[in-house]
């Protein structure tokens, strides 16, 4: 085992990131019409509650049978299910992806994993979007309000709503994971 | 609008109050005025990274044309500026190379201008450069692109505020827990102790390895100049024998 490196700080994505990581077709991890396509939708909010509209989503999930996708194609997906999408949101803090319910991955629950990058952010934050009825030991030592900022909710349309809260009454729970340094 | 010499103060207030050590930015660093209400104020809650968070998005040559890595070659002319290389390798933190993953960077121009829309800089827009590249690493880990040293630019941050020049990165590793956006400055910057980004790292080694390294032998007679910079994610949650790459 080779000795521990110093790990390269982060810093943040900035205002100008919009012609750079946003690209055609990120958002959509499935064509639009894909039979078991859902939205998954949110805005993301900060500390006074005002929307963000420079930040920036990336979702990581499993597939409907639990597998972790690992072909390669996100950039040009040519038909190819990744598990992973990027979206900025837009003027009024909102994001949308267009996607597969994923399942569990080896009998855990079924959750996607979600980065926030944000101008005004200064390093990159993990949090999990909890699919509706999944819990696991993690989110139930939670305590209650915590945990149900990692719930999605189930809209009337059949939509899935995750909301980010980068601060305030309601801030969404963040995730360090080990050999994460702070 | 606060001055320089204010926000000065304020860096050298936050590195005080900061245990020694941190190897990244303070979330919470005010004199970044945009950070103060976009910052958790709870600690990071602890984790044990689980399935997908394990297994990182894979890209290949599928993604990515070869030529997105030569900046100065996109748009049918000749940038201005000075042509550059920049080389170096992405390591995990256990010093294992992270091959064949996506490596993506974004800039201003010679001038300090970024293409994008928002950026009202009267500085001149280069038609001829949109300061936006992609690679994948080799089977080494390393990245290389050809393109224009970028010029430093103001904002509004605070009075008479500027960035050191910069270059954007966004990488990946082999999980999707080593995700890393950052920044790549240039050795012997005048503006790294005004910049409230830069200094929102309190640990002074820490913020040296931001720097990239003038390499003469990369510089290429009559062409461009070299720059190193070698690139460490966190470490892995593998055990070794899950690995597939044992060394
Ligand atoms: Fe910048």
């Amino acid at each position: 085992m080779s000795e521990t490196l110093a790990p390269t700080p982060g810093q943040t994505i900035g205002p100008f990131f919009h012609d750079a990581l946003p690209y055609d077709g990120g958002a959509f991890l499935v064509p639009a019409g894909t039979a078991g396509a859902v939205r998954l939708h949110g805005t993301v909010y900060d500390g006074s509650g005002a929307p963000v509209p420079d930040a920036l989503l990336e979702v990581r999930q499993a597939d409907p049978s639990g597998a972790a996708p690992r072909a390669e194609g996100s950039l040009r997906r040519d038909g190819r299910f990744t598990g992973w999408g990027r979206a900025a949101t837009d003027a009024s803090g909102r994001y949308a992806f267009t996607t597969v319910e994923p399942a569990g991955v080896d009998g855990g629950a079924a959750f996607f994993s979600v980065v926030v990058l944000a101008r005004g952010l200064l390093d990159r934050l993990f949090t999990r979007a909890y699919l509706p009825g999944q819990s696991d030991a993690f989110l139930a030592g939670l305590p209650a309000a915590e945990a149900q900022t990692l719930r999605v909710v189930r809209e009337d349309d059949g939509s899935l709503r995750f909301d980010v809260h980068l601060q305030g009454d309601r801030e969404t729970v963040f995730l360090r994971y080990p050999r994460h340094e702070r | 609008m606060d001055s320089q010499a204010r926000i000065t103060a304020e860096i050298a207030e936050a590195h005080a109050a900061t245990p020694p050590g941190g190897a990244q930015p303070r979330i919470d660093f005010l004199p970044y005025r945009s950070s103060a209400l976009r910052h958790p104020t709870k600690d990071l809650r602890h984790a044990d990274p689980e399935g997908i968070e394990l297994v990182a998005p894979v890209f290949g040559h599928s993604d990515v044309d070869p030529v997105e890595a030569d900046l100065t070659i996109q748009h049918g002319g000749e940038p201005i500026g000075e042509r550059m290389l920049l080389t170096g390798r992405v390591l995990d933190g256990d010093g294992r190379p992270v091959r064949h993953q996506l490596v993506e960077i974004w800039q201003a121009n010679a001038g300090g201008r970024y293409i994008h829309k928002r950026d009202q800089h009267p500085a001149p827009i280069d038609p001829s450069f949109t300061g936006v590249g992609r690679c994948l690493t080799d089977g080494d880990g390393v990245y290389r692109f050809t393109t224009i040293k970028p010029g430093p630019y103001p904002w509004r941050n605070h009075l008479n505020a500027w960035r050191p020049a910069h270059i954007h990165f966004s990488l990946f590793g082999t999980e999707f827990t080593q995700r890393l956006v950052t920044q790549m400055y240039f050795p012997g910057d005048p503006l790294f102790a005004l910049d409230p980004i830069y200094q929102s790292i309190t640990d002074q080694a820490a913020r040296d390895r931001l720097v990239a390294t003038y390499d003469h032998d990369l510089t290429t007679h009559e062409w461009a100049t070299g720059y190193r910079w070698d690139i460490v994610l966190t470490g892995t949650h593998a055990t070794p024998l899950e690995r597939d790459d044992h060394e």
